[in-house]
């Protein structure tokens, strides 16, 4: 069963969404060898077939030599039995840990990515509350007209207003003017009158009407005295 | 198909030489080919989410191999053998 590839590269060049990473690698036996391996070999010798193969392949490289035991033989004996010790001991807490690792870093991006769509979406929605508000804009206007037509009135007003009381002014100005003309020439009459009266009076006319004026009082005193 | 988009693993033995004449050896080719063979290698047992110690381990084995086999002259010689 052969691993199945990835679809890279169809139809036409799309980078987004990346396709994802395949959850498990290629199966390989005891770490070293492919399952491929195996599987190529099942059909003509069953399950047993590689094994053979492998003791063969050993006890024959070692009979002819091909692989000399020296001291590096021991060395990588100690070395490949610690580290397979070591594997098989601690390997799922590695594992376990580099998953915990990754995991937090997927979150990481999948926060980001919510929390933007979740800001795109009160986006959209404050979008369609100002699209709501637009339908009222005609009473908006209509009320700023108001406004203004009020103001103008007013204005108005003022105005009509500041032509009326000037032109009372100037009237009454003209009204002054003339009674203070009037009363001027009576004044001036009068005076004149008095003064030419006043000039008649020769001194011979004075005595006879203060004479006159004296037997009228007498005459007058003498009628009152009379009544009482 | 035909013989030169046939794939190494789904050539016949006896076609063997002439599927490697179809091949381009070129060093530009041969590099394109050792390219393609490690893009598939890393993508198959390294490029996973949950890989283990199977994809490194062997890479290791092959790279002890490799050097044994350059360095068996020098390993099989006797002086090499009796001076541990």
């Amino acid at each position: 069963v052969l691993h199945a590839t990835r679809p890279l590269h169809t139809t036409q060049q799309c980078l987004a969404p990346v396709p994802p990473l395949p959850e498990k690698g290629g199966e390989v036996r005891h770490g070293l060898i492919p399952e491929e391996f195996f599987q190529f070999l099942y059909p003509k010798t069953g399950v047993t077939g590689p094994y053979m193969l492998g003791t063969g392949l050993l006890l024959y490289l070692l009979s002819k030599e091909i692989y000399v035991i020296n001291h590096e033989t021991v060395a990588s004996f100690c070395i490949l039995s610690v580290i397979i010790y070591a594997v098989k001991k601690y390997g799922a807490d590695v594992a376990a840990f580099a998953d915990k690792l990754n995991e937090e870093k997927v979150a990481k991006a999948l926060a980001v990515k919510n929390e933007a769509i979740k800001d795109l979406e009160t986006a959209i929605e404050q979008e369609k509350k100002e699209q709501w508000r637009v339908e009222g804009r005609s009473y908006l206007f209509d009320a700023k007209r108001n406004n203004i037509a009020m103001l103008l009135e007013a204005n108005y007003r003022e105005r009509l207003l500041t032509v009326y009381s000037e032109v009372k002014k100037r009237l009454d100005y003209q009204v002054a003017m003339q009674n203070l003309k009037r009363r001027k020439e009576q004044d001036h009459m009068i005076q004149w009158v008095e003064n030419s009266v006043v000039q008649s009076i020769t001194p011979q006319q004075q005595k006879e009407s203060i004479a006159k004026c004296i037997l009228d009082l007498k005459a007058l005193s003498k009628s009152v005295q009379a009544a009482v | 198909g035909p013989l030169w988009q046939r794939r190494l693993l789904d050539v016949q033995l006896a076609e063997l030489p002439a599927w490697l004449g179809t091949r381009d050896l070129s060093p530009q080719g041969l590099l394109g080919g050792v390219q393609k063979a490690w893009n598939s290698y890393y993508n198959k047992y390294i490029n996973v989410k949950r890989g283990g110690p199977a994809g490194l381990s062997m890479l290791l084995a092959g790279y002890c191999l490799l050097s044994y086999s350059w360095n068996y002259q020098h390993i099989s010689k006797i002086s090499f053998l009796v001076s541990f």
